[in-house]
């Protein structure tokens, strides 16, 4: 779970790091009333997911209550503009009212988990204010890393390494340590998989501050932390995500992509290959579906409709490993949903294999759809019913 | 040979009453694993259908069976104790079933729990075809033979599995390494295992998306393994980035874990990566035979 930036912000608060004094609103009229209840000069700045937001014109300033009132309205008017991973954009449901610093310097300051070494990383930079990866491409050389050992956690000797070796502003060096521990001790109370501070900002009075906050909490972990359940309702899911927990499939289980052969398997993996074999066959995929575990019918009614009714699919290609499933239950399951299914009917491939792999060929075939061995030979006879 | 496992390992099951962990060890024991008894704390003495002992605590039942290897069936938020008790009872191996265990857990599981292997988490297990199957694979589609396989998904593993038995390619073991961002045991340490075994003369690696475990992999075998042929897949060459797909490991972010990379550090290693599944077994045979 992703959390928006003044969710991060009382996290960063709550853990004894300094952010900037700001009110969060969720109207126009609430930015003009805060302002005009603390005059002074303000930054107004939408709360969504995705990045980019100054270049978006997403981000502005306001020096009384009747200009907070306008930037509010402009920022909110309209979503965050589409990008590659986020093709839809983003509604902004709300800004953040936020004291305007006067920066002297802006460094990075994060801690992930790196999958190779098996740790936890701190990655610091005199850089800050852009993209890391920006910064890995610019300026390599100024990227400091600690891999923190977990039975120990975290002692301040690795702040002052840090600082030192990433050449931060002599103005940071007192206050780093302290920052960077209460920052471990963020990522490690909540189960965080990111902190980011981006920028960590040096004021021209000598305060460093959080300026911006970006937390990755872990949705295994949720469990332990009740208390983010009305954060978690409250955040924005994107339409696919809707969509697959409407179906009652995993969140993370379906993606939508703008072709149309439709596609459906057991396993995020194999749902991953059937993609790549349709695209092989050359085949638009129209999306990414794991089905989980049976298939039974009530199941992949569920999934046809998804599938069905929310893209452009044209045919529907069911690609079943049947591990343990035994093969003509997967295909009764299939012939039972497609008799009570009221959507659409597009045509079908099934990919079935399994115990008893024959009888359910038959039962497909029996009931006019269209059984095949491989999963190449699927891909290849769903790109051609779907070229048609 | 085989790695990890064979007709000898003493399994023993952790969450044997349950409704996984006693469907799964009926299984097992169909397969031929020399399954001992099981754990659930609160029913030791009581015996499971296949008459197995059940017993309260691991260290009861690894004194009472002398088990040396374990699986895991307990829910998420007993895994990382699960492994923890095994670790102290002395288990040299454990395959965690169980997916959705929280990733710090098994940073501090890994951390600290020298000389126990962890299969997993979120994995299929591990099979040494004709001696022992720990974990939820389908028995079926395995064949006894020479080449190794790893793999970061389940039924994409079956799939591979399936496809080489029938091309008449039996595996020495096959490993479902686990589809988390932080499992017990990577592609590389697989690699540093069979490079050992005598009984495996081919290897197929099945990665995906994400992380950099495969270009791991890819850096090893060019330095230690040049007379081992390799063949490679990697599944979700058309994912979007930034999204995860289907389980959290899967995931594309900036410049890391992109399908191209993974490809290239293979290529670089004289790792021929199939386009599709089907591809592997002709890839494998077509290296044994020249070794021969």
């Amino acid at each position: 779970m992703n959390l928006l930036e003044h969710q991060g912000k009382e996290l960063f608060e709550r853990a004894g790091i300094a952010v900037p004094r700001a009110a969060h609103a969720a109207t126009p009229d609430a930015v003009e009333r805060f302002i005009a209840s603390a005059p002074g000069q303000w930054v107004v700045k939408a709360q969504v997911l995705m990045g980019g937001r100054g270049k978006a014109g997403k981000i502005k300033m306001a020096s009384s209550p009747n200009e907070g009132r306008s930037a509010a309205h402009e920022i909110m008017a309209t979503p965050m503009p589409p990008n590659r991973q986020n093709p839809a954009g983003e509604p902004i449901r709300s800004v953040l009212v936020e004291e305007r610093l006067a920066i002297a310097q802006e460094a990075y300051c994060a801690i992930t988990i790196d999958r190779t070494a098996r740790k936890p990383v701190f990655v610091v930079s005199r850089f800050g204010g852009m993209d890391i990866e920006e910064v890995a491409e610019r300026h390599p050389e100024s990227i400091a890393k600690f891999y923190v050992d977990t039975a120990i956690g975290y002692s301040p000797f690795i702040g002052r390494e840090l600082a030192f070796a990433a050449k931060l502003d002599r103005g940071y060096r007192k206050q780093f340590p302290a920052i960077a521990g209460a920052l471990y001790g963020l990522f490690f109370d909540y189960g965080a998989k990111l902190v980011e501070i981006n920028p960590l900002a040096l004021t021209s009075d000598g305060r460093v501050i959080a300026s911006d906050a970006k937390v990755e909490l872990d949705d295994d972990a949720l469990f332990r932390n009740p208390e983010f359940d009305e954060w978690r309702k409250a955040l924005p899911l994107d339409e696919d995500e809707i969509l697959a927990a409407q179906a009652g499939v995993g969140i993370r289980n379906f993606r939508r992509f703008p072709g149309n052969v439709g596609t459906m398997a057991n396993g995020a993996g194999l749902a991953m290959a059937t993609m790549d074999a349709v695209a092989d066959a050359g085949g638009a995929i129209a999306n990414f579906l794991d089905v989980g575990g049976g298939a039974n019918a009530q199941r992949v009614r569920s999934c046809y409709e998804l599938v069905v009714n929310n893209t452009g699919a044209t045919v529907f290609f069911i690609n079943i490993f049947g591990g343990i499933t035994r093969g003509d239950e997967v295909a009764r399951g299939v012939v039972e949903a497609m008799q009570q299914t009221t959507s659409r009917k597009i045509p079908l491939v099934i990919r079935l294999t399994g115990t008893n792999e024959e009888e359910g060929r038959k039962i497909l075939a029996d009931a006019g759809m269209t059984p095949v061995e491989t999963m190449d030979e699927g891909a290849r006879e769903a790109v051609r019913l779907a070229s048609r | 040979m085989s790695i990890f496992l064979d007709k000898n390992s003493k399994v023993i099951v952790q969450g044997i009453t349950g409704s996984e962990g006693s469907y799964h060890t009926e299984r097992m024991v169909k397969y031929g694993t020399n399954i001992v008894g099981g754990v659930t704390p609160g029913k030791g003495g009581q015996k499971t259908p296949q008459g197995l002992p059940v017993f309260d605590t691991v260290k009861e039942a690894v004194d009472a069976t002398g088990a040396t290897h374990t699986c895991i069936f307990v829910p998420p938020p007993f895994a990382a104790d699960a492994l923890y008790e095994a670790h102290d009872a002395g288990i040299t191996l454990a395959a965690c079933i169980t997916e959705g265990v929280p990733v710090h857990d098994m940073l501090e599981v890994v951390g600290t729990t020298a000389g126990m292997r962890i299969i997993g988490p979120n994995c299929p297990g591990l099979v040494s075809p004709g001696k022992a199957l720990v974990g939820i694979m389908p028995g079926h589609v395995f064949k006894e033979g020479p080449i190794g396989l790893m793999s970061r998904s389940d039924t994409l593993t079956y799939e591979v599995v399936d496809l080489l038995s029938r091309a008449g390619l039996g595996q020495s073991t096959c490993v479902g390494v686990g589809g988390d961002p932080i499992i017990g045991t990577t592609f590389v340490e697989c690699l540093r295992e069979f490079k050992n075994d005598a009984q495996t003369r081919a290897l197929v690696l099945c990665g995906e998306i994400g992380g950099s475990d495969e270009e791991d992999a890819a850096a090893f075998i060019a330095e230690h393994l040049p007379e081992l042929p390799v063949v490679a897949f990697i599944g979700g060459r058309n994912a979007p980035p930034g999204k995860s797909l289907g389980h959290a490991g899967a995931i594309i972010s900036g410049a890391f874990g992109t399908p191209e990379s993974k490809i290239a550090a293979f290529a670089a290693a004289g790792v021929p990566v199939a386009q599709r599944p089907s591809e592997i077994p002709q890839l494998v045979a077509e290296r044994l035979a020249v070794r021969a």
